[in-house]
């Protein structure tokens, strides 16, 4: 009977289409649509910053580096990761990150809180050549990232686009977007003020590169890795226990 | 490629050609500043060159009426050129990369020669690039040969098979400039994807069209293959790649999914790339060119339907597995890992079908080289579809996530399954599509089966084993309870590996550039086949009959 019926659907193109429409649909449906209108799927997290446009210009060089392609950005609910690198990580947490970099293999470690872990100075040796500090490391060298200058032109129609996306940039934020990624990384400038004004008092305003007066590739990467991790403590408040690693031996 | 198109169909080209080489300027005005520019400049040559080429044949000969009553094979030949260029690019950028993990000095110091950048290069230039271009190919050749019919359209082929071909050139000189999403297999940029979606659309018209005017009462399971993957293919890149650019003029755009739905929407386009790209439509070239080359009907319809449709519907579900014990609600990651150990039915039907097909032409295996690839397309198809949902499960996933050994399940598939099928078909069509006796060297064929064998052989163990190790390494614990090694200790421990996986790559890349060769001397140097069965759509005698299924 199901083998006639077959027979017959595999007479028509177009019904075979819709068959198939049909049965692939459903899935993603099912799996998908719920992520939007359960409410616990994604916490809630009073403090949680935004990105300054430093920031958000540091990881979108991040992202333009494929550096997810070996560093992932999501501690698992597992013991073993919770020791080694904080607090498993929580949805809310990349609740602004578009698209999330969550990542899906370790050649290098996961960065999900490395933001704090090590001085700006760590960070700018480290991407200038890895293995003046971590001899044994395979990671690529980012030299240039210090010589090249940061694009800050554009940066307000980043935060406009993210803005249009539902991400709560104020007209301030993204009118002085340009002169706050310069402050944030030239403490002793009259911008500095502004960037902590805007984006709370625990923004890392610092000379990231250690050179204060030009804003360069390596500031932003150095300012986002630092706030990996920090936009806020809800991690670190009210999780559960992880989840026990199984044991291999039974 | 002009001979066959009427003054009417080149002057539609002209008119196409002129349009992508205006929209090229456009792009290279507005987006002087940025890559995009870069890529306005790609887009005018690419419709530039093309529109000269079809200008300097422009007053040549028309083709005669009759045109219509053969098969229109010259895209399906300019597709297996691509397919095997993709696969020498694709694979040297893997092998390159590969080497780069054992050596980081291999990036030279320069931006765009980076691990990071070369990655994508790697993964579109051998899954859209390589494998693209062979399901294009193929489709062409399967669908025209199980319908007895002539493509539907003289122009839209090319325009199918070029248009895929200029998104992939867009998407991997992207990569070297770092345009890219980041969303893994899918990283070209707005303007790339929505050009695929009307090279796509394109396909999809010219498939139905082209079964409209077929002269079987039924459609053959290779076209469900194939129509499900063209389908559901759209369906995907279309959500996955929902964004907003930030200006006309710029290459960058935000994803309109953000965290938690960012990413399962990206592993439900990303593990469904695996299957509707990676597996449908390959198993439409098993299932068309295993019977053909066997000379023996497909084993059994009853499986074919099952694991059909049992591939289309549990798939979807499957790509939540990627993201155990993270922020993903639990249900969800639970249906994934559910769904994905449901799969291996339909996916052992689908081997075993084929496997069982074989049965009685063992003889056939142990003498050719082109069924022996195919042998082993299916036996590595059972294989990787067993370990996908074993690591599927959530607490092997606790080990293997994050580590090598899904870069080796990976490649179990991608080598073992997809290129060994891919090249399994291209030396049954090859000398049937250029009407040769036979292949210029059967024993190239030889050494390219052996090469690949030990070249995948060696990279999926060496892969097993740096992951496995990897991810014990990661959760051992001494006798006081602390992490007994630091993250540094396993990727010193992961450098013997690397090197290893590296030369099983180049063993691979090796093989294809012998069967690229090989192709290329079957068309120069061999002499066309004399008399033989007619290969036109109205010869009394369908040239599929061994295609049909049984029953």
């Amino acid at each position: 009977m199901a083998e006639l019926f077959h027979r017959k659907l595999e007479r028509t193109a177009i019904g075979f289409v819709i068959a198939i429409i049909a049965a692939a649909s459903v899935g993603g449906i099912v799996e998908i649509a719920p992520l939007f209108t359960i409410n616990e799927t994604v916490e809630e997290a009073p403090d949680l910053r935004l990105y300054t446009p430093l920031e958000l210009a540091g990881r979108n060089i991040y992202i333009r580096e494929g550096c997810y392609a070996c560093h992932s950005q999501m501690i698992r609910t597992l013991r073993d990761e919770v020791e080694r690198y904080g607090p498993y990580s929580l949805a809310v947490e990349s609740k602004y990150d578009r698209p999330m970099l969550w990542g899906s293999k370790r050649t290098g470690p996961d960065l999900a809180r490395v933001g704090g872990k090590y001085s700006d100075f760590w960070h700018v040796a480290h991407l200038t050549n890895p293995r003046d500090v971590v001899p044994e490391s395979n990671m690529p060298a980012y030299r240039w990232l210090a010589r090249t200058g940061l694009e800050t032109e554009d940066l307000g129609r980043h935060l406009q686009a993210q803005r249009a996306l539902g991400v709560p940039y104020t007209n301030a934020m993204i009118t002085n977007a340009a002169a706050d990624a310069f402050g944030q990384a030239a403490p002793d400038s009259p911008f500095a003020a502004g960037v902590t004004e805007r984006y709370g008092e625990k923004t890392q305003v610092s000379a990231f590169d250690g050179v204060a007066t030009q804003l360069t590739e390596m500031d932003a990467l150095v300012a986002y890795l630092q706030v990996l991790g920090q936009l806020t403590d809800a991690a670190y408040s009210n999780t559960a226990a992880p989840e026990q690693a199984p044991d291999p031996t039974n | 490629m002009v001979q066959q198109l009427t003054t009417g169909d080149r002057q539609n080209t002209l008119v196409i050609l002129l349009f992508v080489f205006v929209v090229g300027v456009a792009m290279a005005a507005v987006g002087r500043f940025d890559p995009l520019g870069v890529h306005g400049v790609i887009v005018m040559l690419f419709g530039g060159s093309l529109a000269a080429l079809v200008m300097r044949s422009y007053y040549e000969r028309e083709p005669t009426q009759d045109r219509l009553s053969h098969y229109y094979d010259d895209p399906i030949k300019a597709g297996v050129a691509l397919t095997l260029a993709w696969a020498i690019f694709g694979m040297f950028m893997g092998v390159w990369t590969a080497a780069q993990l054992a050596w980081p000095d291999l990036a030279f110091d320069a931006g765009w020669s980076t691990f990071g950048r070369l990655r994508p290069t790697h993964t579109t230039g051998v899954i859209f690039g390589f494998g693209g271009n062979a399901l294009i190919a193929t489709s062409f050749h399967v669908v025209q040969r199980t319908s007895r019919a002539r493509l539907a359209g003289q122009v839209s082929p090319w325009f199918v098979l070029l248009g895929f071909n200029l998104f992939c050139i867009l998407a991997v000189t992207g990569y070297f400039m770092g345009v890219t999403q980041s969303k893994e297999y899918a990283e070209a940029e707005w303007y790339a994807d929505l050009w695929l979606v009307v090279v796509w659309v394109t396909y999809f018209v010219l498939f139905l069209r082209t079964l409209a005017r077929r002269k079987e009462p039924h459609i053959y399971v290779a076209n469900w293959y194939y129509m499900a993957f063209i389908v559901v293919v759209a369906i995907l890149h279309i959500v996955n790649n929902l964004a907003l650019p930030i200006s006309l003029g710029q290459a960058k755009s935000y994803t309109i999914w953000a965290g938690v739905q960012d990413s399962m929407v990206q592993w439900w386009y990303g593990h469904n790339a695996v299957a509707f790209f990676l597996t449908a439509g390959f198993l439409a070239m098993l299932y068309y060119y295993l019977p053909v080359r066997a000379q023996r009907p497909i084993f059994s319809y009853r499986l074919s339907i099952l694991s059909f449709w049992g591939i289309t519907f549990f798939y979807m579900w499957a790509g939540s597995h990627h993201l155990h014990y993270t922020a993903l609600p639990h249900w969800v990651q639970n249906l994934g890992m559910t769904f994905s150990v449901m799969l291996l039915v339909p996916s052992w039907a689908s081997a075993g079908n084929a496997l069982l097909t074989l049965n009685g032409a063992w003889h056939r295996v142990r003498d050719d080289a082109t069924l022996r690839f195919i042998f082993v397309a299916a036996v590595f198809y059972g294989l990787s579809t067993f370990e996908g949902s074993f690591m599927a499960i959530r607490p092997v996933n606790a080990l293997s996530h994050y580590t090598d050994w899904t870069v080796g399940h990976v490649h179990a598939g991608a080598l073992g399954w997809v290129a060994f099928i891919t090249f399994g078909s291209l030396y049954t069509l090859v000398p049937s599509l250029w009407k040769r006796e036979r292949m210029y060297s059967p024993a190239l064929v030889e050494v390219h089966f052996w090469l690949a064998v030990a070249g995948t052989l060696i990279y999926v163990f060496s892969m097993w084993n740096s992951g496995i190790l990897q991810g014990l390494m990661w959760r051992t614990y001494t006798q006081e309870g602390t992490l007994a090694y630091s993250f540094l200790d396993s990727l010193v421990a992961m450098y013997p590996y690397y090197i290893a996986r590296a030369f099983g790559g180049l063993l691979f890349l090796l093989g294809a550039i012998v069967a690229a060769y090989n192709i290329w001397m079957t068309v120069r140097a061999v002499p066309v086949a004399a008399g033989g069965q007619a290969d036109v759509p109205d010869s009394g005698l369908a040239p599929n009959t061994v295609a049909t299924p049984a029953e």
